[in-house]
C-alpha cells in the first residue's frame, strides 16, 4: 500500500546541507496501522510531508496505492492527494466554517456535487459520533471533538490511506484513548491503511500493528509489534515496556529480565525468578499484552558478585537476562552506527 | 434653542452643508470601493509572492514592496498634488469630488494592501497545509482559506481604511475637491464663520463614528473564533 525506497531529503542550508531523511526503506501493508516513532528532529514530519507530496524527495521513491508520488507533476499530485486523508496535531479546521462545512470542504475541492455532499457529510459526522454538531463552529467544540471532526474531514473523499501527524499529542489521556479507538474502529470498518507519526509510545501500544523507529533520518528498528517486543533488549522493546531507573544499594547490581509468552509463560518466568532465592529481589517490573502476546520486563536487584551466575540460571530457563544498562535506553546507540545496538540483539 | 434656530436660518448651513456632505460621501464611497478592488489583490499578491508564501517570487515581491512603501511614505497632500497631471488625464479635470477619487484611491491602496497582507499572514499556516493536502488549487487556498479565514480582520482593515479616506477627503477639499473638508476650510478658516466649521466637524465625527460602529459589528458577526 505504501512503499518508500531509499528515500532521501536534503535541505541545503547556509551552514551546509541538512539531511532530514537518509535512505528510508519502509513498507506498510494494506489495512495496517503503522506507527513511526522518534524524537523531534528524527525526520518524522519530513517523512509524512513526503508522503503527501508537500515535500519533494531529493531522491528515492514514494509509492502510495500504486502511484509514485515523488514523480508526479503538480496537477496529478493534487488528484493523488485526494486519495489520502490527513489528520493534524492541531486539527487545522477552518474557524469560519461550521463543522458540516469543514467536513464538506474536501468534497468541494474534489468537485463532488452539492446534493451528494450533504448526505456524505451527515454520514461522516455520524461515523465519528458528532451527528448533532453539524451546525456548530469549531470554537464551540472540545479538543477531542475537534479532532473527530478532523478525522471525519480526512475521510470525506474515501481515501485509501489515512496519515496522522501526532493526532493525540494535544489531547489528554482519556481523549487520546477515545481518538485512537475511533481510528482503529475506522480501520476495521473501512479497511483503510493508517500511518501514525507520534512521539508517544502509548499510542504505539494502543493501536499500531507495526512500527518504525527513526533517528537522525534513518530507520533504527522496524517490524510488527510482536517482532519488536520479542526482540529482547532492543530499543523499541525497552521503550514499549518501560521500567523506571532505580537507585542501587552498595555491592548490589541490577539485572534485567525479559520474556514473551511466545516462548515462556508469565507463570514460568516468575517461578524461575523465585527459584533464585531471597537474595534476588524484584524491584520493578512491567507486564503488558501487546499484539496478542504477554510480554514482561523485570528489574532484579542481585548481589554484585552473583550477576553472572544469575544471568546463567535465567538463560537456562529460556529467559532473556542481561546487566541493566543505566540511563535512558534511547541514548545507547552510537549515532555513527544507528543499526549497531539493535543489530546485535536481533542476531 | 436660539443658537439652533440661528443655525437653521443660515443658508450656508441649510444648503451648502447637505451638498458638501453628499460630496464627501460620494468621494469616500467611490474611492473606498476602488481601494478594496485594487488593494485586496495587491495585498494577497504581497503575501503569496513572499518567501514561504504559496507562490514565492522574490523579485516581484521586492518590487511590489518598494512601490507600496513609496505610496505609503508620501503625505497625502503631496501625493494629491504630485498626481494632478495623472488625475487630469484620467478624469479630464482636477476639480470636484470625481477628480479627488484618483489621489484618494492612490493614497489608500498601498495602505489597505499592507493591512490585507498582515491579515492573511495571521491565518494559521496549518490551515493552508490542510487545504493543500486535500488537493486544493492555489486559487482555492487563497479564496477559501486565506481570504475567508481572515475576513474579520479584513473588515477591520477596511474600516480603518474608510476612516483614513474620510480624513484624506478633508485634505482633498483644500485642493478643490469640495466636500465637508472644503466647506470647513473655506468658511471656518478663511471667513471666520465658526458655526459652519463646527457643523462640518460634527458631521465628520458622526460619519467616522458610524463607519467604526458598522465595521465593528460586521467584523464581530463574521468572527467565529
Amino acid at each position: 500500500m505504501i512503499e518508500l525506497s531509499d528515500l532521501r531529503k536534503v535541505y541545503p542550508g547556509p551552514a551546509g546541507d541538512v539531511v532530514a531523511l537518509d535512505g528510508i526503506d519502509l513498507v506498510v501493508e494494506r489495512g495496517a496501522v503503522h506507527g513511526v516513532v522518534g524524537r523531534s528532529g528524527a525526520g518524522k514530519s519530513t517523512l509524512i510531508r513526503c508522503l503527501t507530496g508537500l515535500e519533494r524527495p531529493t531522491s528515492g521513491r514514494v509509492v502510495v496505492d500504486g502511484t509514485d508520488i515523488s514523480a508526479l507533476p503538480e496537477q496529478r499530485l493534487r488528484a493523488a492527494r485526494r486519495r489520502m486523508g490527513m489528520v493534524f496535531q492541531h486539527v487545522n479546521l477552518l474557524d469560519s466554517r461550521t463543522v458540516a462545512a469543514n467536513v464538506a470542504f474536501p468534497l468541494e475541492v474534489a468537485g463532488t456535487p452539492r446534493a451528494e455532499r450533504s448526505g456524505r457529510v451527515r454520514e461522516l459526522l455520524e461515523l465519528v459520533g458528532l451527528g448533532d454538531k453539524a451546525g456548530a463552529y469549531p470554537a464551540q467544540l472540545s479538543g477531542g471533538q475537534r479532532q473527530r471532526v478532523g478525522i471525519a474531514r480526512a475521510l470525506a473523499t474515501e481515501p485509501a490511506v489515512l496519515l496522522c501527524d501526532e493526532p493525540t499529542s494535544a489531547l489528554d489521556s482519556a481523549t487520546t484513548r477515545q481518538t485512537l479507538g475511533l481510528i482503529r474502529d475506522l480501520r476495521d470498518r473501512l479497511g483503510i491503511t493508517v500511518v501514525i507519526i507520534t512521539h508517544e509510545m502509548a499510542v504505539v501500544r494502543e493501536i499500531c500493528d507495526s512500527v518504525t523507529l527513526l533517528e537522525h533520518g534513518r530507520v533504527v528498528q522496524d517490524g510488527s509489534l510482536a517482532e519488536v517486543v520479542t526482540d529482547h533488549g532492543s530499543r523499541l522493546a525497552r521503550e514499549l515496556i518501560p521500567v523506571p531507573d532505580l537507585p542501587l544499594g552498595p555491592s548490589r547490581a541490577l539485572v534485567e529480565v525479559t520474556y514473551a509468552t511466545d516462548e515462556v509463560s508469565t507463570h514460568d518466568a516468575l517461578a524461575a525468578v523465585a527459584a533464585l532465592g531471597r537474595d534476588v529481589e524484584v524491584v520493578a517490573g512491567t507486564i503488558e499484552t501487546l499484539a496478542g502476546l504477554r510480554v514482561g520486563r523485570l528489574q532484579l536487584e542481585v548481589p554484585a558478585a552473583h550477576v553472572d551466575d544469575v544471568i546463567a540460571r535465567l538463560t537456562a530457563d529460556r529467559l532473556h537476562a542481561a546487566p541493566t544498562v543505566a540511563g535512558d535506553p534511547t541514548d545507547r546507540t552510537d549515532p555513527a552506527d544507528p543499526r549497531g545496538a539493535t543489530g546485535e540483539v536481533a542476531a | 434653542m436660539n443658537a439652533l434656530t440661528s443655525l437653521l436660518d443660515d443658508p450656508v448651513i441649510t444648503q451648502r452643508v447637505p451638498e458638501a456632505t453628499l460630496e464627501t460621501l460620494q468621494m469616500v464611497g467611490s474611492s473606498a470601493a476602488l481601494t478594496f478592488l485594487l488593494g485586496l489583490p495587491l495585498g494577497l499578491l504581497l503575501h503569496t509572492t513572499s518567501p514561504g508564501g504559496l507562490a514565492p517570487r522574490r523579485a516581484l515581491n521586492g518590487v511590489l514592496g518598494v512601490v507600496v512603501n513609496v505610496g505609503r511614505s508620501l503625505p497625502f497632500i503631496i501625493l494629491a498634488i504630485a498626481v494632478l497631471p495623472f488625475t487630469r488625464a484620467v478624469v479630464g479635470t482636477t476639480l470636484g469630488w470625481e477628480a479627488a477619487v484618483v489621489p484618494l484611491t492612490l493614497g489608500a491602496v498601498p495602505f489597505f494592501a499592507r493591512l490585507v497582507e498582515t491579515a492573511v499572514r495571521e491565518v494559521d499556516p496549518g490551515k493552508v497545509e490542510a487545504a493543500r493536502v486535500m488537493g486544493s488549487t492555489r486559487r482555492t487556498v487563497v479564496t477559501q482559506v486565506l481570504v475567508r479565514e481572515a475576513l474579520p480582520s479584513l473588515v477591520s482593515g477596511a474600516t480603518v481604511t474608510v476612516i483614513a479616506l474620510v480624513a484624506y477627503s478633508a485634505m482633498a477639499g483644500a485642493i478643490g475637491a469640495g466636500g465637508l473638508g472644503f466647506l470647513a476650510i473655506s468658511y471656518g478658516y478663511q471667513r471666520f464663520e465658526t458655526s459652519v466649521m463646527v457643523v462640518c466637524v460634527v458631521l465628520i465625527v458622526v460619519l467616522v463614528q458610524l463607519v467604526q460602529v458598522v465595521g465593528d459589528a460586521v467584523a464581530r458577526r463574521l468572527d467565529h473564533r
